[in-house]
């Protein structure tokens, strides 16, 4: 064991997580700053521009707040699981990343099912939601968390469902091989990605992705106008930063598995000298990854919240027979050819 | 490396599984659970049946076990205090079924002759497609259907006039 943890193998791993976890942490931290300064651009107004040039600083700033402010309890909370939630919404949503390739070297993991690994790990975040809301001993929290854990049950379903043409068509479970499926052009400038195979799948995906997250306008699970922050009213300082965090890296890792499987993963035109050419991959993935967090954050600034009843009813009866319909026109046309 | 992960995760699910039984809270028997299901799949992919462990993720922890969460949330069940009584005559059975089913694992530890290897593409999910869709495809047909059933059930239930 020890033999392994020194060799040359071990060490490229290792500075692979590091690169990686440390990249991912940091894009975090400025998403909820873009976040802020896009949605104040919208709404006509300066956003957190004070601290540091263009208010680069703030999320260092935030960290510190979150960092520094008093531990509080609720009364009567549930200590144990309390504490619990923010770590078990924290941990799947890092893990994922695991298994994402960033560029064709740039992955920690090379596993064969690992489409399917990031769906299982995805699908335990739930909990820290379902339980932090239950463990605050509250009636917000608890609404929330009732709301999130069924939203999240229907959306699963249409979200997975909608990625299984993508699969028919490439003949694989491993992201690695997915993107390598999309390599190349049709007629010379059209590239080979999924999207223009699957574009009722990437719509449905993308639309289930949003709601998978919570995010507006399928934030019910934590509608501030109604439920004061819905699971988290309870949560302050570092607690409540875990529970931010995991939203945003779930925001990546849907926004992550779309440039994958719809556009093309680290696939680019490639130019320039050599070492350009070593980080092409992971510019080209990392900027498609970016397009998709401005279209989180511009629907976010811009589509008001749809009712409940509303919720349920579009991911069961529309987008469900959507993704099943998708599903068989797919495997049709794939057994023809 | 290996032998440590397995006694480690085994550990763990023996673990949670006691922990299953005798909490009194059925939120924390269901928690339990959840851990219990993780641990096996650690298990299954220290087996290098990376499918099956993922695939007993998603369905058990990540739907079935949210659905129980749900529930009990849902009805807001207080901590189990009396159940002890009711389960009197069951605990006489369990005593003879448990000795049965120690027997039977005994039995099957005792024929195994050595470790069999693993063939390599035993996990994958076309080795486990093919076999589902050609020796097993009678029980794949009837679960399907007894599914098809539940569900229709749960209509029934749900809209009492249709």
């Amino acid at each position: 064991m020890i033999e392994y943890l020194t060799s040359r193998d071990f060490l490229i791993l290792f500075a692979k997580m590091i690169v990686i976890f440390g990249g991912v942490m940091g894009a975090l931290a400025y998403a909820t700053l873009l976040e802020r300064r896009l949605m104040a651009f919208v709404q006509m107004r300066p956003g957190p521009n004070r601290v540091g040039p263009f208010g680069l600083l703030q999320p260092i700033a935030d960290g510190l707040k979150f960092l520094f402010k008093e531990q509080t309890v609720p009364g009567n909370a549930n200590v144990f699981l309390y504490y619990a939630a923010p770590i078990l919404s924290m941990i799947p949503a890092l893990l994922s990343f695991s298994v994402i390739p960033f560029g064709p070297d740039l992955k920690i993991a090379d596993i064969n099912v690992s489409l399917l690994l990031i769906f299982a790990i995805t699908s335990l975040g739930v909990y820290g939601i379902v339980l932090g809301g239950w463990a605050s001993n509250s009636k917000y929290p608890l609404m929330g968390a009732m709301r999130s854990s069924a939203q999240m049950l229907s959306y699963e379903l249409s979200l997975t469902l909608s990625v299984v043409g993508v699969l028919m068509i490439a003949n694989t479970l491993s992201l690695t091989n997915l993107v390598q499926s999309q390599q190349g052009t049709w007629f010379g400038f059209i590239p080979r990605w999924n999207v223009f195979l699957q574009p009722v799948g990437f719509i449905v995906y993308f639309l289930s992705g949003i709601a998978e997250t919570n995010r507006l306008p399928f934030d019910l699970a934590e509608s501030e106008q109604e439920l004061v922050a819905g699971w988290h009213t309870e949560y302050s300082g570092m607690k409540f930063a875990m529970f931010f965090l995991a939203e945003y890296a779930n925001m990546v890792t849907v926004s992550a598995l779309a440039a994958i499987m719809f556009l093309g993963g680290w696939n680019g035109p490639m130019f320039g000298p050599w070492w350009l050419q070593m980080a092409l991959p992971t510019i080209w993935f990392v900027s498609k990854i970016v397009v998709f967090l401005f279209i989180y954050m511009l629907v976010r600034a811009t589509i008001p919240r749809i009712r409940y009843d509303q919720l349920m009813h579009f991911g069961w009866k529309v987008l469900l027979p959507l993704a099943l319909a998708n599903i068989l026109v797919t495997s049709f046309i794939v057994a023809i050819l | 490396m290996i032998e440590l992960l397995f006694l480690l995760f085994a550990a763990v699910a023996v673990g949670s599984a006691i922990n299953v039984l005798v909490q009194k809270h059925v939120l924390y028997s269901s928690l339990s659970l959840i851990v219990l299901l993780t641990a096996i799949s650690a298990l299954f992919i220290l087996l290098q049946a990376e499918f099956l462990a993922v695939i007993n993720v998603i369905v058990y922890a990540g739907a079935i076990m949210v659905l129980f969460v749900f529930v009990i949330m849902l009805l807001n069940l207080p901590a189990d205090e009396d159940g002890a009584d009711r389960l009197r005559w069951l605990k006489l059975i369990g005593i003879p079924m448990g000795l049965f089913l120690l027997l039977m694992v005994a039995r099957t530890v005792w024929r195994v002759e050595g470790t069999a290897a693993a063939p390599d593409l035993a996990g994958t999910p076309q080795a486990i497609g093919a076999s589902l869709f050609t020796d097993y495809l009678l029980p794949f047909e009837l679960t399907s259907l007894l599914i098809l059933i539940a569900l229709m059930g749960a209509v029934v239930f749900a809209k009492k006039e249709l």
